[in-house]
């Protein structure tokens, strides 16, 4: 199953709203909205060092924050 | 009990002294879905919870006070020296005509921590479906921390904390379903 960790949508824009708009919003939905049960012997960091960084052991769960291909658009 | 590691789960950088900064992550200090009220709330329901996942609400809610440690940590090195012309420019006066440049356990609006914030229903789905909103407020609550940040530094530990929230969150999904699942029966995957 293909899963994306940022979803985008698009609010109604009123010609009379008083901010400039934001075109494009987001929310995150991260890993763990669709893993279910950790699977067995799911792969591993290769090193300690990056597993720490991120903040976990698995990459499958590793979810970048702010998202790669941005927040909000105007 | 505990035993005591004298360091932090994940290293705390600080680049400079940025009251406004700390001002917004006491949100995660004595906030609702802070890191007190986390460790609370789930070492409390640990009692009253099936035997099967006891074990997950008391490690979740020992690594929650390393991660209250982590941001009392910043909030200390974000104010340390700051002076009281800095605090009052911060939005701080209040807190410091009270407190001086200490922490204390409120949110970021000033509001002291009261424990109507945690819940303790004693019916285990009630439980650990709260656990698992609170890991998401959690979370979301990182996320707006983040976008409010300009230090990279301590945003590269703050990712640290987002990322513990995923997790944490992904455990109590597996605990809900441990007690949701009938028993005896043969998991097929």
């Amino acid at each position: 199953m293909h899963q994306t960790n940022t979803k985008y949508f698009y609010p109604y824009i009123s010609p009379f709203d008083p901010c400039p708009p934001i075109v494009r919003k987001s929310y995150s939905t991260p890993p763990q909205l669709y893993m279910g049960f950790q699977p067995p012997n799911l792969a591993q960091f290769q090193t300690a060092k990056e597993a720490l960084y991120c903040g976990t052991l698995w990459p499958a769960f590793h979810d970048p924050y702010p998202p790669k291909e941005g927040r909000e658009d105007n | 009990m505990w035993y005591y590691e004298k360091k932090l789960q994940y290293p705390v950088r600080v680049r400079e002294c940025n009251p406004r900064l700390a001002k917004y992550l006491i949100e995660q200090y004595g906030g609702a879905d802070g890191e007190l009220s986390a460790a609370l709330r789930y070492l409390n329901q640990r009692y009253t919870i099936p035997n099967k996942v006891v074990g997950l609400l008391n490690d979740i809610g020992t690594e929650e006070f390393a991660h209250l440690e982590m941001i009392a940590t910043m909030v200390y090195k974000l104010t340390k020296d700051a002076t009281p012309e800095q605090m009052k420019a911060a939005g701080l006066a209040t807190h410091y005509a009270n407190h001086d440049n200490a922490l204390f356990y409120h949110n970021s609006a000033g509001n002291p921590w009261t424990a109507t914030y945690i819940a303790s229903k004693g019916d285990p789905i009630a439980d650990i479906y709260e656990d698992i909103a609170a890991e998401e407020k959690a979370r979301a609550t990182y996320q707006w921390i983040i976008n409010l940040s300009d230090d990279p530094e301590l945003n590269d530990s703050l990712k640290f904390l987002r990322e513990r929230e995923i997790i944490h969150s992904q455990r109590f999904r597996e605990a809900a379903q441990i007690l949701i699942d009938e028993k005896d029966q043969k998991q097929f995957f």
